[in-house]
Formats: C-alpha cells, structure tokens, sequence
C-alpha cells in the first residue's frame, strides 16, 4: 500500500469516526468508550501474524505477548461494555 | 493477489464496515447493545480471514497467545465492580498501546534480519508507533494507579518543560531513523521517552482531570493502532485505529467543554490554585447550618419533587445501592425523584450513569445539566452527594474565580439543598463553596453510603 494510499484512508477514517460519533448521550460515555476501546485493541489482527510468522524467536514471542494483551483488551472490551450496556436494558424492559 | 490475500482483503472490508455500523449503534441507547455486537462481529471476521494469512506457519504459540488473552479478558471483564470501571477501562487503553508497539517490534525485527531497506513510510510509522504506543501504556497505569488510589498526584516544577522535552527527543529520534532506518537502539530509545512521556504526563494531573485523561488515552490507543496500520501497510488497522482516536477526541473536547477548559490547559498548566479565591472562614464562619437524618427525612416526606446530585464520593462511598433504596421509599411516597448528572461528575465520562445503571435505576430518570438546570426552582429538596466543585455557584457568580464559566448544576435554586459530605473540605478546584453556607442549604456531615441508609431509616420510622 502506498504512503499516499494509508493516509486517504485516515483522513477519511477520522473525519467518519468524527461523524459517527458527535452527539452521543453522556449515558452512553463510558459504554462507547469500552467498546471503541475494545475495536482498537484490531492490532491484534498484526500480532497474529507476527505470533504465527516464525521469523525470529524474539519476533515470535513478541508476536505472542502482543496476541495475548490485544485479545485481553478485545475479549474484555467487549465482554464489559456488553455487560454494562444490559444493565441499562434490563432496567428499561422492567419499566 | 493469491486466493487467500484476496479473502484477506474482502473480510477487511466486511470488519470496517460492521466497526462503523457498531461505532453508530453504541451512540444511541436503543442501538448500543446491537451496536457492540457488531463490534465484536467486525473483530471476528478480522481475526478469522487473517488466519488464513501465508505468512503464518505456526499456529501453536498463535493459539497460546489467543486462549491466554482470552481467558484473563473475560476473567477481568465478569469479575470487575462497576466502581472499578474507570481503572480496567485505562488498563484496556494501556494494553492496546503496548500490544502495537511490540507488533511493529516484531516486524521492525523482522524486516532488519531478512536484511531489506525499509520504506521511509515504515520507519517513520514505526516510530510513531513507538512513542504513542509506549505513551498510551505508561500513561493508562499510571491513570489506573491513581483511580485506585495507589498513586497520588504529585507535581514538580517544570514538569511540564519536561514533557515538553521529552515529547520533542522522541519526535527528533524518529525522524533521525530515517538516516538509521534498521537501528535497534533508536528504535528501543523512542519506546523508552514514551514509557517516561506516559508516567511524567499523567501524574500532574489531578483527579478530577480524569475523564479528559481517560478520553485522551482512548484516542490515542486508536492512533497507536493507525500507525501501526501504516507500518505494516494494513488497511483495516489504519480505519479502525483511526475511527477509534477520533471518537476519543470527540469525547475529549465533550469532556473538555464540560470543565470550560481547553485540553492544552488540563496537560499543560498547572492545575487550578485558590489564589484568588475566598478565604474558606470567610465563607464558612457561623453560617453552616448541620443536620441529621430524621430531619433531612421530615423534609423528604413532605417533598414531591426530589433532585439527587451525585459526584465521585458516591463511587468511593458506594452508595449507589443505598440510594436506590431512598429512591424507592420516595416514590412509593408518591415524589418525584431524578437525578441530576454532571458532564465530568465522576472519574470518567459517563461514570454516574454506569454506577446509577447497576444500582437498576432507569435511565430516563438520570437528567443531564441543561435539561435539569431549568428544574430546580421547581425542586423542593435536592440531595447533593459526594459533588462540589460541579455545584459551587461562585462558578457562576464570580468571574475571578479558577473555576469561572464552568458549566454547574445550579442545585442552590432548588427550595432546600441537602448536602451529604464528610466535612467541608475543598473539592479538586481548592476553593470553598458558598453553597455550603447558603441560607437555603442544610450540611449533613458523614460517610455518603452510611446518611443514605439512616435516612431511608428514619423515613421508615416516620
């Protein structure tokens, strides 16, 4: 991919993420900020390859403390916003 | 393009869209709960089709990696107490951070010993990758350890230059790799300023600076992941490390224009002195009235419309379940209760809702500032719990004050305040409030969770 390419994609990236985003309710704070948390812990996707690539066994074994800490902060991200964002359902379901 | 490169590239695209699809859904309460899911989905597909990447031969340590991360991820994310959400919301951050930085020092190790001249775009991404990733790590334990209490908040002059310096080494490191593009050394050196960067840059701030700190650390574990998208030319990195450093910024200046400060004022002056503020005799001396809690209960059944304001001393009390309770009896009494929440009450953003949330209180009747504001003439009796500087009205009334124009509850409109404190020590801001020396406010000295239970006591008892 060129430079120009990976920037295309940023700019426009972040002015979607800037869209996407404005005007959430101050409820919704703390969930969306676990769970876009969760979404950058995608590094991940790097460190499985650089886990599974057997170049060096020092890149290796980054490549597997960087699998195990991005699957920590996905795994939990999600798992927690989910388990906050029900609570706030389950409250209106009994209403 | 191979067979598997091509799946590869169609299931990016089928994980960027469902992260904007999730992204959407989790800014809306009726959508959120989808919206995470998708999330999840996105980090599924993404996952899945990389598996199938040639470049990987071996999957038993791929497997390890996955099991082990998996494992503690839910282990933190099933046994965490909504008090604690701050603290293992930073430790996500600062995990995402050091999970780039050691992803493009694998492939930094990688491209030196097949022996091949990086990209000038690889270095300098790598770099950058080196010092945000690094940064988001040291600065997110540091947030966690002063959530938890372990680390307090210490200053020393010129810390700030400090950063300053620190900040412009690691800038001025990375660019001199592109005349070293496979150094060892450089590369370790910029990851190192960013670890020091990380701790000297977070521990200044106080505590009440927290959710800008929190929102700042979540944007920049996204751009961490950006810049490692551009160092390993990886499309979906890129987007999704990028949709994620500009919701955080979004949620900066939301946090930002909550306190009326900029976000260069929070990292980069020295927090709020009481210089020019009231002497606390002053404003204190024969005018506090106490109560107690049969009173404040006297009060409470004759009230029909109640306002409660919590602040972080409900977290660190943990009250919450305490007042449901109170707000219970209220309404069973045939009152009115809501709750009215600060932009910034908390250490968090958001922090309130999610406390008041498992406590099963709805969300409708959690009310934010500008809605709320205008009620509170309306309001006979408004419990003011663990909150200070968000309702100190000198934010309002006296423009030299180091607080002057932050957005307040304005709670001393309400017909009677009660408020539920240990003692009329300052909030974060270092400055008495005049709300507690109000003719219409009554101060019920002792611990929030503690007052809470001896109120719905007497009320029962009335």
């Amino acid at each position: 991919m060129t430079f120009l390419l990976a920037l295309t994609l940023f700019v426009l990236a972040v002015f979607l993420g800037v869209e996407v985003i404005t005007k959430v309710p101050p409820t919704l704070h703390t969930p969306l900020m676990s769970g876009s948390n969760a979404i950058s812990g995608i590094t991940l996707i790097g460190a499985v390859v650089s886990a599974g690539a057997e170049q060096t066994t020092l890149a290796t074994w980054l490549g597997v403390g960087a699998v195990t800490l991005a699957t920590v902060n996905v795994v939990g991200g999600f798992l927690v916003t989910n388990r906050m964002l029900s609570m706030f359902s389950t409250k209106k379901k009994r209403r | 393009m191979d067979a598997a490169s091509n799946l590869i590239q169609a299931g990016y695209i089928v994980a960027a869209v469902l992260f904007v699809l999730g992204l959407k859904g989790l800014s809306k309460p009726r959508t959120a709960v989808r919206g995470n899911a998708l999330g999840a989905t996105g980090m599924l597909v993404a996952v899945a089709v990389t598996l199938t990447d040639n470049k990987i031969l071996s999957y038993w340590q791929l497997a390890l990696g996955l099991v082990l991360g998996a494992a503690i991820g839910t282990l933190l994310a099933t046994r965490v107490q909504m008090t604690g959400m701050p603290e293992l919301v930073a430790l996500f951050n600062g995990l995402g951070g050091i999970a780039s930085v050691l992803v493009v020092g694998a492939s930094f190790l990688e491209v030196r010993d097949l022996g091949s001249e990086p990209t000038t775009t690889f270095t300098l991404a790598a770099a950058a990758t080196g010092l945000i990733g690094a940064v988001t790590f040291s600065g997110s334990l540091i947030a966690f350890g002063k959530l938890r209490e372990t680390i307090g908040s210490f200053g020393f002059a010129g810390v700030r230059v400090l950063n300053g310096l620190l900040f412009g080494a690691g800038v001025a490191l990375g660019l001199s790799m592109l005349g070293a593009p496979t150094s060892l050394v450089l590369i370790v050196a910029i990851v190192v300023i960013g670890l020091v960067l990380g701790v000297s840059g977070v521990i200044p701030i106080g505590g009440a600076d927290m959710p800008v700190v929190i929102a700042l650390l979540n944007s920049l574990s996204g751009l961490a992941a950006s810049a490692t998208g551009f160092a390993l030319g990886n499309s979906l990195l890129i987007i999704a490390g990028s949709l994620v450093g500009a919701s955080g910024l979004v949620l900066t200046q939301i946090m930002c224009v909550a306190m009326n400060r900029t976000l260069a004022h929070v990292l980069f002056s020295e927090a709020p002195t009481a210089a020019s503020a009231a002497d606390a005799d002053d404003v204190y001396a024969g005018k506090v009235t106490s109560t107690n809690a049969d009173e404040v209960a006297l009060l409470l059944d004759t009230a029909t419309r109640v306002a409660i304001v919590p602040g972080y001393g409900l977290a660190v009390a943990q009250a919450q379940h305490a007042v449901r309770d109170l707000t219970r009896v209220l309404e069973q009494n045939g009152c009115e209760v809501v709750f009215g929440i600060h932009p910034v009450a908390g250490r968090m953003p958001g922090h309130m809702n999610v406390l008041l949330a498992e406590a099963e209180i709805g969300y409708e009747q959690l009310v934010e500032m500008d809605a709320i504001n205008p009620t509170f003439a309306q309001t006979d009796l408004t419990i003011v719990l663990g909150a200070n500087d968000v309702v100190n009205p000198v934010a309002r009334d006296d423009p030299d004050s180091p607080i002057a124009g932050m957005p307040i509850l304005d709670v001393d409109k309400s017909r009677t305040v009660v408020v539920i404190k240990r003692s009329l020590s300052p909030g974060f801001a270092g400055i008495p409030n005049p709300l507690f020396a109000a003719d219409n406010t009554l101060m019920l000295f002792g611990d929030g969770k503690r007052a809470v239970v001896d109120i719905v006591q007497a009320f029962a008892e009335l």
